[in-house]
């Protein structure tokens, strides 16, 4: 109940804020423009999988840490308060993330469906790809969250977060190609698996590549992945990863939130 | 004088085998609808056998259904299925053995084992035929029209799916494939081994497990040609092994694994194709020399060329590519900056084939980026000195 409550207030509070609008703003320009330069629903769906998979965790970790930095005066005057810290930090938690996911699916889902997404055969690509961009921003903004209440000055909070954005989406991938460079003359099939189940970014990446059929491209590779993602099974398993990955940071704020001393 | 002789259930004549043992040289037997359940039908003189309102011949899993073996034969007409399947015997629902100047026309074949299989025959004309087979497994089934050491066959306007081959030449010379579709087979469209001075134009290969091979075979000339959606794992547009002196021009080649994989193959010429979203649009193997590339569209494949060995002498000039970004100072509709169809990643994953789950992250788009503006390791002799500003006008069918 508490929860709840705390989520409503945060989702009340950002609704009042201008950045959520701007978010929205930001998407929903994106998408109008990406329609309007080729109104191929599908091509357009493989330009967005590149936003979304470089962009939404970039704006969750920033707007995650922005809003502990803002909002750090209310939650000592929270803390204050007969609430569970459990309750207090997990409702922030559900509140920014959930906000934001709002932001990115009506951002996108209004000008597609006015480009008749609907109607169209990709609508299941592209409910994939919105439902990946909501998990991403559910990872970041708790991996955020988890650097902010680590850090208490801002500059450095900032810097580490973005710092911890850059690793996912560009130097993991980086070290990722060298261990393979330097691997090649073994089979790599379950190496290349493991290295993409540990980064979500890279999974989320997979997920939509494997929904858009470049799996032939990636010959036995590309096979060995569609038989792991293509089945059900291994579709629960990649959400699973995914879930797995919204949970860990999660329980590490909670964990940070509970030692603190504010 | 040639007579006529007429098989229909009411007739005197009954049977197809017997109206053709009574016919003598040149006569024309007409065969009227009806449900006929015979096989191994041997036409083995100078005839015209047309069935009138397309005749049922039921084979009955029975070997093959007509067989043809002599000069100046016609057969038209039919509609044939059941073919026997084997595992020893190519069974076919016609089969050609030994034929000078026959013609082999608006046929429907359905449940085939083998389609139309024609053996040291030549001045053949197969046309307007509808082919089609049980499509399971390889082993299980046959080539739609097969040809086996002939000479100046003309196969033109056929229908052919679900087959093994769609249409396959062995040791076939001075003949032409022309305005055929072949879709669905389970290996290859068309197929041709040993086959040399043939050409191909106006014929749409899509959705056939493997795409077209050409191997072995020299001065082919392919023109017109649409290749699509010939989607996976080991699929290919068009796979060109051995090959010597060929064209390949005016082609589509759309939505395939990889457009065209070369493999050994030397003085080729390519003009005018269209490559769009491909795989791969042209994928190089080793031992390919003099292949020239001119004035073809690359729109957007996810990799414009894949290049593996050392030397070569490829050239690229005057295509136009979807992906180059240079400049035109000097206004003569050619960039001025060359463009390099090779990326890095394009070359890496060539090297570890597993580093396509890389593909479109933020980290390839930017090696590929610094590669671009300094290149290091992309082979210096893959460029297009003049890459084309605006797309050709390539029709589209």
């Amino acid at each position: 109940m508490q929860l709840y409550k705390i989520v409503r207030y945060v989702i009340r509070d950002l609704l009042r804020s201008r950045w959520t609008y701007v978010y929205f703003a930001f998407y929903y320009l994106l998408g109008m423009v990406l329609l309007f330069i080729n109104r191929d629903l599908s091509k357009a769906i493989i330009t967005l999988m590149n936003i979304i998979t470089i962009l939404t965790p970039l704006i969750g970790t920033v707007f995650g840490v922005m809003y502990y930095y803002n909002s750090r005066e209310f939650i000592q005057l929270l803390l204050a308060q007969p609430l569970r810290r459990n309750a207090l930090f997990s409702g922030q938690y559900i509140g920014v993330s959930l906000s934001l996911s709002l932001s990115l699916i009506l951002g996108l889902g209004i000008p597609f469906s006015m480009y008749g997404v609907l109607y169209s055969g990709v609508i299941w690509d592209f409910a994939v790809l919105l439902v990946i961009g909501g998990f991403l921003t559910f990872i970041f903004v708790g991996l955020a969250l988890v650097v902010a209440l680590a850090n208490d000055n801002r500059i450095k909070g900032f810097g580490y977060a973005i710092f911890l954005w850059l690793a996912f989406a560009v130097v993991y991938d980086g070290l990722f190609l060298l261990g393979l460079l330097y691997f090649r003359d073994y089979p790599l099939e379950k190496f290349a698996l493991g290295g993409v189940l540990v980064n979500p970014i890279d999974l989320s990446r997979i997920l939509i590549l494997l929904k858009l059929d470049i799996a032939a491209l990636m010959g036995f590779t590309g096979a060995v992945f569609k038989k792991v993602f293509g089945t059900s099974m291994g579709m629960v398993m990649a959400f699973g990863a995914l879930l797995l990955w919204v949970w860990i940071p999660w329980q590490l704020m909670l964990w940070f939130a509970r030692r603190k001393d504010f | 004088m040639a007579g006529t002789i007429r098989v229909c259930d009411t007739c005197r004549i009954q049977s197809i085998a017997s109206a053709i043992a009574q016919a003598s040289k040149g006569d024309t037997v007409l065969v009227y609808a009806g449900v006929y359940r015979e096989s191994n039908i041997q036409i083995d003189k100078p005839l015209w056998v047309e069935g009138v309102g397309h005749p049922k011949v039921d084979v009955q899993q029975r070997g093959y259904g007509f067989v043809l073996r002599a000069d100046s034969i016609t057969l038209r007409g039919f509609e044939i299925y059941d073919v026997e399947q084997s595992y020893v015997k190519e069974y076919a629902a016609v089969l050609v053995r030994r034929c000078t100047t026959f013609v082999v026309e608006d046929l429907r074949i359905r449940r085939a084992f083998f389609g139309i299989l024609v053996e040291k025959s030549s001045n053949g004309l197969i046309r307007r035929n509808r082919i089609s087979g049980i499509y399971r497994t390889e082993a299980e089934s046959g080539n739609g029209i097969h040809l086996w050491h002939c000479k100046q066959m003309r196969i033109e306007d056929n229908v052919i799916h679900h087959m093994r081959d769609g249409i396959y030449f062995e040791f076939v010379s001075r003949s032409v494939i022309e305005r055929n579709h072949s879709h669905d087979n389970l290996r290859y469209g068309l197929h041709f081994m040993f086959s040399n001075n043939d050409e191909y134009h106006d014929n749409v290969f899509e959705r056939n497990g493997a795409g077209v091979a050409v191997m072995f075979s020299k001065y082919i000339h392919m023109r017109r040609n649409v290749f699509r959606d010939n989607w996976g794992v080991a699929s290919y547009g068009l796979l060109l092994k051995e090959i010597y002196d060929a064209t390949i021009t005016d082609n589509h080649f759309m939505r395939n694994t990889i457009g065209i994989n070369i493999d050994g193959s030397t003085r080729i010429r390519y003009e005018r194709n269209l490559f769009q979203a491909n795989g791969w649009a042209v994928r190089i193997l080793g031992a390919s020399y003099q292949n020239d590339f001119s004035e073809n569209n690359f729109l957007h494949n996810t990799f414009d060329v894949a290049f593996s060995g050392r030397e070569t002498t490829v050239r690229f000039v005057r295509n136009y590519w979807s992906d180059y970004t240079g400049y035109d100072l000097d206004k003569d509709g050619y960039g001025d900056v060359p463009y390099r169809p090779v990326k890095l990643f394009s070359y890496i994953v060539n090297q570890v084939p597993e580093a396509m789950v890389l593909l479109r992250s933020l980290f390839v788009g930017l090696i590929n980026f610094s590669e671009k503006v300094s290149p290091v390791f992309t082979p210096d002799n893959l460029i297009d000195n003049r890459p084309a500003m605006r797309a050709y006008d390539i029709e589209v069918r």
